[in-house]
């Protein structure tokens, strides 16, 4: 520790922290621009300029560490001057038109201009005006002038999201932020650019005009996206979400946000948006009032469970409900007599069912990802499933960690990589074995009896090595693993893995509400009332389906047989903020509110659970699903259906629960089988969910839509596939499983596995396909 | 694509770094693409980022930093005049304006059988020799007179 004094305060700082630092922990402010406690030191706005005593000049506190016995004056003749010099430099060629300025309000370089700026102008020549360039659909640049090249854009691409995109080209008076040749800004995670600009030269395309900061009501919400749960303030005008930002919690989302959770607020305001309940009659939809329309429900269901049973009732829910909607629905179908619940859409190995210890979770906070030294990633599109854990993962292996991939698809995942092995989706299974077999005898274990015959390839001792050599290993299943056709069986080698290295394992949960929906038993095999998992329920077609958020061709393992069971059901209830393609096949669609209109909870997949209120009132006639379920389950004469809150609902499933205890990844009995079938006929299936295809909010997000990762996928080949074939990137070919078929655009991929063909899932153009893995064949078209 | 002998010169610039840093090697492997094309295009610098791995961006801003590198294409010979506070002080308007005459093209052009290039330079730290002009970056040319300018046109004019 090193004692300091600022402004008269002492403070300890930190051996090697900064002035800055320090001064943060004193409570004194110091204005800065370049400076970001997350990117490195750039020191080149010169704002935090400081008097330090016996040093002749002043220092700026970002780039100046502190010592021992230093004396900081932020407040003296010298510092006030230095501020008030540099404030002046950098209005030079700032624009003076707060007014007219998106950023007008709620900009940094206007407060401390306020602050710290003269009251008026010496300069009166002329400024100088950049061109502002086309960097993509979510980020406008059109008053780059505004620019004061703190580069915090440049550090956050090349520190954060892993890729350089911006850069600043020329110098001196011509220097300006530009991406290469007018290519477009593709990461992930780039809308953090905005909110990092502190001027307004970086702005928002979507909101750009939208609103003014002072017009906006902040209401803290939970993603309802990806498994991090990160932590949102929506931006609301007029009763309307114009904006979504992130609230920093340093556990979960740190200070970022991916542009999922930011941009797809569009979806919200979707023309799409389902406004009224409605019914289906005699072919036509017909606009109703709730209370028919859930008569109209409450009747059909009692009907069906009366003449063919209540196990012909069936419901399917995405992990993107909230616990307290997964909890009533499940509390619903069990009350009727139905256990055919559940919410593992994408699933299609149900055998561990009953024989996991818990609630499948990360295994570990999110925050311990930082600390792991060692990763084993498997089955993971890790950057597009899982923005801003990849992010952790990425500033892991910045700080000395390796990573080690076991995947079907080489996707970059702009950090380096220890070691890969990049298969096909059937030898997945034999090579984690191998791993698990290298590992034993690297650690002087005994080999499992299942796995002893196999053998061992380079790759897998490499990638043991590597595990071997770790203190915090983490080994990771993405959903490519957990949709998996022998996903239990790769996550008890994982485990095993894992175990024989002192080390963690855990699942990277699909959705916001992955482990929530555990927990709030939306599966066949939670209570008394046991039923059909979410496979079987297709298989073997059910008369009717309540789908919660669902859109069967998009959302399940196999979208074909989804669509043939939900055309042939007596009655499919959908509840659903938007109006679907469920018009074609469902009986009553039941407007229901999206996560920014309703209360409740979402469990993040590191089993943290987030309650939120609903930022702005239901759309028309939509209402919250809890609220619908509620009154179903009393026209059903359902029991312990009376709650006046989402939170009594919270209160009644979760408070009996404590977390710790109901997750869990520990498997037993489920039996390894490595089989090694020989390569058939046809070409294996690759299937990856594309970032804006992944539920029914963000497919409705306009921008996000017109984005490259929003492009309608291609049909991916190896190179030497594609010869055989006779085609070339760009042909037209046609695609297909079993008896459907689809045409696509073919691409040449060179790191695919032979005998792989990616071909995306969740999108409509091929929703006709069938399961997610399979044998597909491809030809000309 | 980076012609072989770019690349052959690139591998050997790489061999004084270590294996990880190979970035280290921008500015040369730009220069050396400037010695063999006269210039460097955009193309270029994304074959450059490709070779070293590393942003394409990164290598736009190195060369757009340092002027010394042709950012379109330039003469056969390109003449770079200092025109800094010492030459200017020593007469290095008249340098250029004489340049301009003899050659018949302003800053930044080249002659129409592109020939010659004429560009305005930064400070070469030859203060002493004002006022001053380079030959391609390479060879420089100090205490400037009418004549003397004559005289080294000549001689380039014949090589």
């Amino acid at each position: 520790m090193i004692n300091i004094e600022i402004d008269g305060k002492l403070v300890e700082a930190e051996q090697g922290s900064t002035v800055m630092d320090a001064a943060h922990k004193a409570g004194v402010y110091i204005p800065h621009f370049c400076y970001h406690k997350k990117l490195s030191i750039s020191a080149n706005c010169r704002m935090c300029l400081v008097e330090v005593e016996k040093a002749p000049k002043p220092l700026p506190a970002c780039a100046t560490p502190a010592a021992e016995g230093m004396k900081v004056h932020t407040h003296s003749e010298m510092a006030v001057k230095a501020q008030k010099g540099v404030m002046e430099f950098l209005l030079i060629n700032h624009p003076l038109d707060c007014p007219i300025c998106d950023q007008g309000g709620e900009c940094e370089l206007q407060d401390i201009a306020m602050g710290y700026g003269g009251g008026e102008s010496r300069y009166a020549e002329e400024k100088r005006v950049v061109n502002p360039k086309q960097i993509g659909e979510l980020i406008s640049t059109n008053e780059m002038s505004r620019c004061i090249q703190c580069t915090r854009c440049v550090r956050f691409g090349q520190e954060i999201a892993g890729i350089m995109e911006l850069g600043m080209v020329n110098r001196t008076e011509h220097a300006q932020i530009m991406s290469f040749v007018n290519s477009s800004v593709d990461s992930e995670l780039s809308g953090n650019m905005i909110d990092l600009c502190p001027v307004g030269a970086l702005t928002s395309k979507p909101f750009r005009y939208t609103a003014r900061s002072w017009e906006l009501s902040r209401r803290k919400s939970v993603s309802p996206h990806d498994g991090l749960g990160s932590n949102l303030a929506l931006h609301v005008k007029d009763n309307k979400v114009v904006r979504v930002v992130p609230v920093e919690n340093e556990a979960v989302n740190e200070c970022w946000i991916s542009d999922k959770d930011r941009f797809s607020y569009e979806g919200l305001n979707s023309p799409e948006r389902l406004t009224r309940p409605m019914i289906k009659q005699d072919g036509k939809w017909v606009e109703v009032d709730w209370a028919p329309a859930l008569e109209y429900v409450a009747n059909g269901l009692r009907q069906i469970a009366g003449s063919a049973g209540a196990e012909h009732i069936a419901a399917l829910a995405t992990p993107h409900s909230t616990f307290e909607e997964l909890y009533l629905l499940q509390k619903l179908l069990r009350g009727i007599g139905s256990g055919n619940v559940d919410y593992r859409l994408r699933q299609s190995d149900f055998s561990a069912d009953g024989k996991q210890a818990g609630a499948p979770w990360l295994g570990m906070a999110v925050a311990d990802i930082n600390a792991a030294d060692r990763f084993l990633i498997v089955g993971s599109f890790l950057r597009k499933d899982h923005p801003l854990l990849a992010q952790r993962i990425r500033q892991a292996v910045k700080g000395g960690a390796q990573a080690s991939i076991v995947h079907a698809a080489d996707d970059d995942l702009l950090m380096p990589v220890a070691n890969k092995s990049i298969v096909t989706p059937d030898e997945m299974l034999n090579t984690l074995a191998q791993v698990l077999k290298a590992l034993a005898a690297e650690k002087q274990a005994a080999v499992p009896a299942e796995i002893a015959a196999i053998t061992i390839g380079d790759a897998a001792i490499a990638i043991a090595k590597n595990l071997a050599s770790g203190q915090q290993v983490a080994v990771l299943l993405g959903n490519f693993a957990q949709q998996h056709p022998q996903a239990a069986q790769i996550a008890l080698l994982a485990e095993q893995i894992a175990a024989l290295c002192a080390g963690r394992f855990g699942y990277l949960g699909e959705a916001a509400n992955s482990v929530g929906a555990y927990l709030a038993g939306a599966v066949p095999f939670a209570g008394d009332v046991q039923g059909m998992n979410a496979a079987q329920m297709l298989a073997e077609p059910r008369k009717a389906y309540l789908l919660l958020n669902v859109e069967p061709e998009l959302d399940m393992h196999n979208p074909q047989q989804a669509m043939s069971a939900m055309r042939a059901a007596d009655m499919v209830v959908v509840m659903s903020a938007y109006k679907h393609h469920a018009m074609d096949y469902a009986d009553v669609l039941l407007p229901v509110a999206p996560f920014s209109e309703t209360s409740g909870t979402f469990v993040n997949t590191e089993g943290r659970a987030q309650s939120f209120k609903g930022a702005v009132k239901p759309l028309a006639e939509a209402r919250p699903a809890w609220k619908v379920l509620r009154v179903l389950g009393n026209l059903l004469d359902v029991s312990g259906f009376d709650y006046d809150t989402s939170e009594a609902v919270r209160a009644e499933g979760l408070h009996a629960l404590s977390l710790d205890d109901k997750l869990g990844n520990r498997i037993s009995g489920v039996a390894i089988n490595i089989t090694t079938e020989g390569n058939g006929a046809g070409l294996q299936r690759v299937s990856d969910v594309p970032i804006y295809s992944a539920d029914a909010l963000v497919r409705r997000a306009a921008s996000l839509r017109k984005t490259h990762d929003a492009a309608v996928p291609c049909v991916m080949l190896h190179g030497s596939q594609m010869q055989k074939l006779g085609v070339e990137s760009g042909d037209t070919v046609k695609v297909s499983q079993g008896d459907a078929s689809v045409q696509l655009t073919v691409q040449k991929n060179d790191s695919l596995p032979q005998g792989a063909v990616r071909v995306a899932a969740g999108h409509p153009a091929t929703a006709a396909l069938g399961a997610m893995f399979g044998i597909m064949s491809v030809e000309r078209a | 694509m980076l012609s072989a002998h770019i690349q052959e010169q690139i591998n050997r610039e790489l061999k004084k770094y270590p294996v990880d840093q190979k970035q280290s090697a921008v500015m040369s492997a730009l220069r050396f693409v400037q010695d063999e094309k006269g210039w460097i295009s955009t193309d270029d610098m994304s074959d450059v980022a490709d070779f070293l791995g590393m942003a394409k961006m990164a290598v736009m801003e190195v060369a757009t930093f340092y002027h010394m590198y042709n950012l379109k294409p330039m003469g056969k010979t390109t003449i770079t005049v200092c025109t800094n506070l010492s030459c200017t002080l020593c007469g290095a308007e008249e340098t250029v304006a004489h340049l301009k005459t003899r050659l018949g093209i302003g800053l930044g052009e080249v002659t129409a059988d592109g020939k010659f290039g004429l560009r305005e330079g930064e400070c070469m730290g030859a203060c002493k020799d004002a006022p001053l002009f380079t030959i391609n970056n390479k060879r420089l040319c100090g205490r400037l007179s009418k004549e003397k300018i004559d005289q080294i046109l000549a001689e380039l004019d014949k090589s």
